[in-house]
């Protein structure tokens, strides 16, 4: 019996009291697609970083084809064969293709004769697997699927015979996913041991061999892939059976609240990321919008929440401040809009949502700041904390502590207070993106709960997610978005996932999608002097 | 002729005037190209320029003041890319205590050791790096019109240190961008992630980068104490470091560029001298302020994106935490 | 675990002891550069706090006076740096200012009474610091130009201009080539001395004058402004997440440029008190490093006014005993200020986490092993 490529015996890491790894063991056969699949924060990552000397395990054994390492940094991954695409790409992006595949490889102290020799090898390699592209593109200018390909290219440059990829999935589009897959595949059939991180079921059964479940830092359970199916290894991933319907009545729209007319956004590099958007939303519904992350979803919501200014289009509101026509040139600001009773929940906790360094009280008012009932003149901080009280009781904010700093909070907790600083103002018109994301199930649970119970008191619900499962359970109606535009409108009790991918993938006005723009043909090989940055 | 003659010292002199901003501009592209940002040349150049005076002066030798000045600077860079790398501070407040430690410190050591309130002793010209004249420099100055004395006012005549500016300004260019070093160099400045994942040590990077900083800022300081002077005196550098720091950017950390601009405040500063008492038609006089402040208002002005764009690295001024 | 994750180093720790800790770092190395050239140090120091603190040849008020200007720009770098800019033009700014109380006194001192004339110096210093410093606060939030190099190029601007200034119009008013004459003595704040000795009291001469109080005054301001007003918590949330500014619909642009305003009076303001009220008149240069010791200052202080108080407090001690070293010990030159000013910056700003985390983490061990022992929780 030949051994395996990788086998790794009671790993352990600590951050500090927290176990990112616990008694992990883990064995990959070589030339096969092993997948690892578990939550957000469930300690892949980590694992897979272990792996790659980016971390050293506190404890444990790492087998690489048989044979004890210690792997202590990324060279010594690299000598053993082991290479990673990491989610977020590891390239200097105002070098070019060549130049980026043979940083730390060189061989030699001046370049030019590296280069000759580098791009041999690059392009060798490129025939071998199938992976074409123009070495002397800039990697900036290049689309993400390609970028992701010179990440491969540079992991087999280096001699990896084992490849992690870490979420590849997570930035593509649809046909660069596929894409992406055919070049696993074809790596699987050149003796290549693939190792797939991913917390999508879907990618696990079309490519695997073999797949592991991790979860809260452990690993679970091991199978053959061709003897699971999604819902043992969904049930294995969050430790009991997932609800993936949410119980609610069906919706009772009421009037228009918003009413979208061809928003447009072009932004500062004159992308188009937002393509004549119209649609309504109605008191007493949740509208749904479906779609692969970066289609502009992430646009809209700033849009409509007053922190992007469209470049044109309008939109009415009709709320019970009144009816506003918003226009470009004139666009309200984020205060603006909440004055408009407009409440927001964005995508992007940590980075919109709350100032981690404040205590709990300050962002509980976040947004809100200006509005006399926290004191006038001046900010009472006995009137914020008394607020803060009374958000941490409605929604369970545990530790129910208002003076502590917002970032020792768990993240299901931020999100908490997040919504309920949202929420419990009862805005006529609520904009949620990515409710769910880091949270743990318990409070997944309780969020979907609270946003069904603000639906049936009236409010218009717009809720943006990446997440099929919880578009297609908490929705009334569906729109779906692709490259800026809307793709499609399907009601949420008569569609299915198959459809959704169908319009996620379509194209609203025929253009050619972006993918076959770019370097995929080789170009004639040029000998270029230096890359001036 | 007598037009060319003040033309030729002009320039000369601008050379001269160029010459430590041009090491301390070319310190701070190895710095700065790595993710380092260098506030500390000023300090640097400073302590460079007490050191070098004092070695030499001790000595009589001045490729041993020369070489006190280096390794005093390197020390001070070591400092700076403990501050930046190891302990991941903040760059900018590391670059100023420099400067600060390097104002007291030559002033307090100079006091100390010669009691003439900072002043170092007068250097005799054996103890300096003094003038070359180049060969057939007097006799094209006198045979062969305008070529002549050009070469005669402005090429020759230099001392070690400015011929040694200019030859740092190609090999950095050659290090930059065509060797593995460069590569590395500029890839950390921008992405050291990627470097990192490249099995490169990002930390090794930007210590080599800073040293070499150091080592430049060495020359630069003895230049002003022991080639251009003949002495240290309190605050030699006047804002020569904040100067050189304008060049890098007026250059966009690039070699060619920063030279350009070197040579262009240089001039600026010949021209300060120069232009004193000087009635200039229909404006007057110019006020000999304005040239000192121009260096520093063309930088704020291509800053601002009225001229051009200057782009920095993309990793500068941020310490390198390996990503969790 | 999020509750393990909660704990906290107490707070007099991370804002008390840890300084503490790294002043006396930068003062033993400072003894050792006092021990390089031959000198005691523990004399040394000993001379500077005496000098520092005695009331007897007005040492303690002069402290005072040096604090008065360190409160100003120390604030100064702390409000802007609570909008995440760090304001190095403190000396630009404050040198500014100074034009404005000659512009004031030049022209009114002989008209007005020091009654008038004070309030109008101090909202001039500001004005005019606030100006110096809008342009670069204009410059980062408008057309991206990064402050730090803005601020320190508006230095040197500053430097060329007030020069200028001085030699050509102020100078041939009055006074000598670089400087300006002196403002008519009942245009001016008296000092403390002075009136002190109005109220029978006696005490030595120094350069102590109730612009102090104006400084207090102004911590007290700045406190409200950061912790209680509106503004504040915009400043405070363009300067931890400025995504999170826009999201709550605060523009951070216009914050930017308010902060720098702000900012850039209070170092201007550093003006009344050296320019107006101390020397009674303009000199060249007579910011003299103060503005950048804000930094130090505020770096100490943590950015807030009370540490501010006390850091100024601490710097305006070195910077008297420094001066009164020379006459006991005349090896040290009173640059040597300059070195432990320069080392205090490091060892508080750069190498922060030097002592930080080692002390952070000990404390923190310390409340999880007492946390877990009160709850009977093994981890």
């Amino acid at each position: 019996m030949t051994a395996p490529a990788i086998e790794l015996k009671t790993i352990n890491k600590r951050f500090g009291p927290v176990w990112a790894n616990r008694d992990i063991n883990l064995r990959v056969m070589p030339g096969t697609v092993h997948g690892i699949v578990g939550e957000n924060g469930a300690g892949k990552s980590t694992l897979m970083s272990i792996l790659y000397g980016f971390y050293i395990a506190d404890d444990g054994q790492t087998l690489v084809n048989g044979q004890e390492l210690t792997i202590q940094n990324s060279q010594q991954a690299i000598t053993a064969g082991i290479g990673m695409v990491h989610q977020h790409f590891m390239l200097v992006e105002p070098f070019t293709v060549l130049e980026n595949v043979m940083l730390g490889m060189e061989g030699q102290g001046l370049l030019s004769r590296a280069r000759g020799k580098a791009r041999k090898a690059l392009n060798d390699i490129a025939s071998r697997y199938g992976l074409n592209i123009d070495p002397d593109a800039i990697v900036g200018d290049l689309p993400v699927g390609l970028q992701q390909r010179v990440e491969i290219l540079k992991a087999l440059y280096r001699g990896a015979k084992i490849l992690i990829l870490d979420e590849p999935t997570s930035v593509l589009t649809p046909q660069e996913a596929g894409q992406l897959f055919e070049i696993l595949e074809s790596l699987r059939s050149q003796g290549v041991t693939i190792l797939l991180i991913t917390h999508k079921l879907r990618e696990i059964m079309a490519i695997t061999n073999h797949v592991s479940v991790m979860r809260a830092g452990q690993m679970v359970a091991h199978r053959d892939t061709v003897k699971t199916n999604p819902e043992e290894l969904a049930e294995l991933m969050v430790g009991r059976k997932v609800l993936l319907t949410v119980d609610k009545e069906p919706a009772r729209p009421g009037e228009n609240r918003m009413t979208v007319d061809k928003i447009g956004y072009v932004d500062s590099r004159g992308v188009k990321c937002l393509k004549d958007i119209s649609f309504s939303l109605r008191a007493g519904e949740i509208l749904g919008v479906a779609g692969v992350t970066g289609n502009g979803q992430t646009e809209l919501m700033k849009v409509l929440s007053g922190a992007l200014s469209p470049t044109s289009g309008s939109v009415k509101l009709e709320t019970r401040s009144g009816v506003q026509v918003l226009k470009v040139g004139e666009w309200p600001d984020a205060g603006q809009m909440r004055d408009y009773s407009i409440g927001h929940v964005p995508e992007d906790r940590l980075q919109q949502g709350v100032v981690k360094s404040f205590d709990a009280s300050e962002n509980a008012i976040l947004g809100y700041h200006n509005k006399p009932e926290y004191g006038q003149p001046l900010l009472n901080p006995e009137k914020v904390v008394k607020a803060t009280r009374e958000m941490m009781d409605a929604y369970d904010v545990r530790p129910q502590l208002p003076s502590m700093k917002t970032a020792n909070f768990s993240g299901g907790n931020q999100q908490k207070l997040v919504l309920a600083r949202e929420m419990m103002k009862e805005p006529d018109i609520l904009l949620i993106g990515q409710p769910t994301r880091g949270v743990d199930i318990g409070a997944i649970e309780f969020i979907h709960r609270n946003m069904i119970e603000a639906r049936d008191k009236g409010a218009a619900v717009l809720l943006v997610s990446v997440e099929l499962d919880e578009i297609l359970s908490l929705s009334d109606r569906i729109i779906v978005m692709n490259d800026g535009a809307i793709t499609g409108e399907v009601v949420a009790s008569e569609t299915n996932e198959t459809e959704l991918g169908v319009l996620m993938t379509s194209s609203a006005d025929g253009d050619e999608p972006k993918l076959q723009k770019h370097g995929l043909q080789k170009e004639p090989e040029k000998e270029k002097e230096e890359v001036v940055v | 002729m007598d037009m060319l003659d003040h033309i030729f010292s002009l320039l000369g002199a601008s050379i001269r005037m160029a010459t430590p901003l041009i090491f301390a501009a070319m310190a701070g592209i190895y710095s700065e190209r790595s993710g380092v940002v260098d506030i500390g040349l000023e300090g640097k150049m400073l302590f460079g320029a007490f050191a070098a005076a004092v070695a030499s002066f001790e000595t009589g030798n001045p490729f041993l003041g020369l070489l006190a000045g280096i390794v005093i600077c390197v020390l001070l860079s070591l400092m700076h890319g403990y501050a930046s790398v190891k302990i991941r501070g903040d760059q900018v407040i590391s670059g100023l205590a420099v400067n600060f430690l390097a104002s007291g410190l030559t002033v307090t050591l100079g006091h100390a050791w010669y009691g003439q309130g900072g002043l170092t002793p007068a250097l005799t010209n054996s103890q300096r790096f003094t003038g070359i004249t180049l060969p057939g420099a007097e006799w094209l100055g006198a045979h062969v019109p305008v070529i002549g004395p050009f070469y005669e006012q402005v090429i020759s005549g230099h001392n070690l240190l400015v011929y040694a500016a200019f030859a740092v300004v190609a090999l950095t260019y050659r290090a930059l961008f065509s060797t593995r070093f460069g590569l590395h160099l500029r890839a950390t400045g921008e992405e050291p992630n990627a470097v990192d994942s490249a099995g490169i040590s990002v930390a090794w990077v930007r210590y080599r980068a800073v040293l070499i900083a150091g080592v430049l800022c060495g020359f630069a300081g003895a230049y002003l104490s022991i080639a251009q002077n003949a002495a240290f005196q309190r605050e030699m550098t006047s804002g020569r470091g904040y100067i050189a720091l304008a060049a890098v950017i007026f250059g966009k950390w690039h070699p060619k560029g920063a030279l350009g601009a070197c040579l262009l405040f240089g001039f600026l500063q010949a021209m300060e001298t120069r232009m004193q008492n000087v009635q200039i038609p229909m404006i007057g006089e110019l006020p000999s302020q304005l040239f000192s402040a121009i260096p520093y208002i063309i930088t704020v002005v291509l800053l601002a994106g009225f001229i051009g764009k200057a782009v920095a690295p993309k990793a500068i001024g941020v310490p390198y935490v390996k990503e969790r | 675990m999020s509750q393990l994750a909660a704990v906290e180093s107490p707070r007099w720790v991370r804002i008390g002891l840890i300084p503490l800790l790294q002043l006396v770092l930068a003062l033993a190395v400072s003894s050792l550069v006092v021990l390089m050239i031959g000198e005691d140090p523990i004399r040394a120091f000993k001379i500077m706090i005496q000098g520092a603190i005695s009331t007897e040849f007005g040492g303690l008020s002069n402290t005072l006076y040096y604090t008065t200007n360190f409160i100003f720009t120390g604030l100064a770098v702390a409000v802007a740096s609570h909008a995440g800019l760090f304001n190095i033009g403190g000396e630009g700014q404050a040198y500014v200012g100074g034009l404005a109380v000659a512009i004031v006194c030049l022209a009114l001192d002989s008209t007005l009474n020091v009654w008038l004339i004070a309030p109008l110096v101090v909202v001039g210093c500001a004005a005019f610091g606030a100006f110096w410093g809008v342009i670069p606060g204009y410059l980062q939030a408008k057309r991206g130009s990064h402050i730090v190099v803005t601020t320190i190029m508006f230095n040197f601007i500053a430097m060329a201009f007030m020069s200028y200034a001085l030699v050509v119009w102020i100078s041939p008013l009055g006074g000598n080539s670089t400087d300006s004459r002196y403002w008519a003595a009942d245009a001016v704040l008296p000092k403390w001395h002075e009136m002190a000795s109005s109220f029978g009291m006696n005490a030595s001469f120094s350069l102590l004058n109730p612009v102090l109080l104006l400084a207090l005054a102004c911590c007290v301001l700045v406190w409200v402004l950061i912790w209680r007003t509106r503004l504040g918590y915009a400043i405070r949330t363009v300067g931890s997440n400025p995504h999170a500014a826009t999201y709550a619909g605060i523009n951070a642009n216009r914050i930017i440029i308010i902060t720098m305003a702000i900012s850039g009076a209070l170092a201007g303001m550093m003006a009344v008190n050296e320019v107006y009220a101390a020397q009674g008149r303009l000199i060249l240069n007579f910011t003299s490093g103060f503005g950048f010791m804000g930094i130090a200052v505020a770096l100490m202080g943590r950015n807030h006014p009370f540490g501010i108080v006390l850091a100024s407090l601490l710097f305006g001690a070195l910077y008297q005993g420094g001066t009164e070293l020379q006459f006991e010990i005349s090896s040290i030159s009173p640059q040597m200020v300059l070195v432990i000013q320069g080392l205090v910056v490091f060892f508080t700003g750069a190498l922060d986490r030097l002592v930080r985390e080692p002390v952070e983490s000990l404390f923190q061990r310390r409340a999880i092993v007492a946390a877990n022992a009160s709850t009977g929780v093994a981890k």
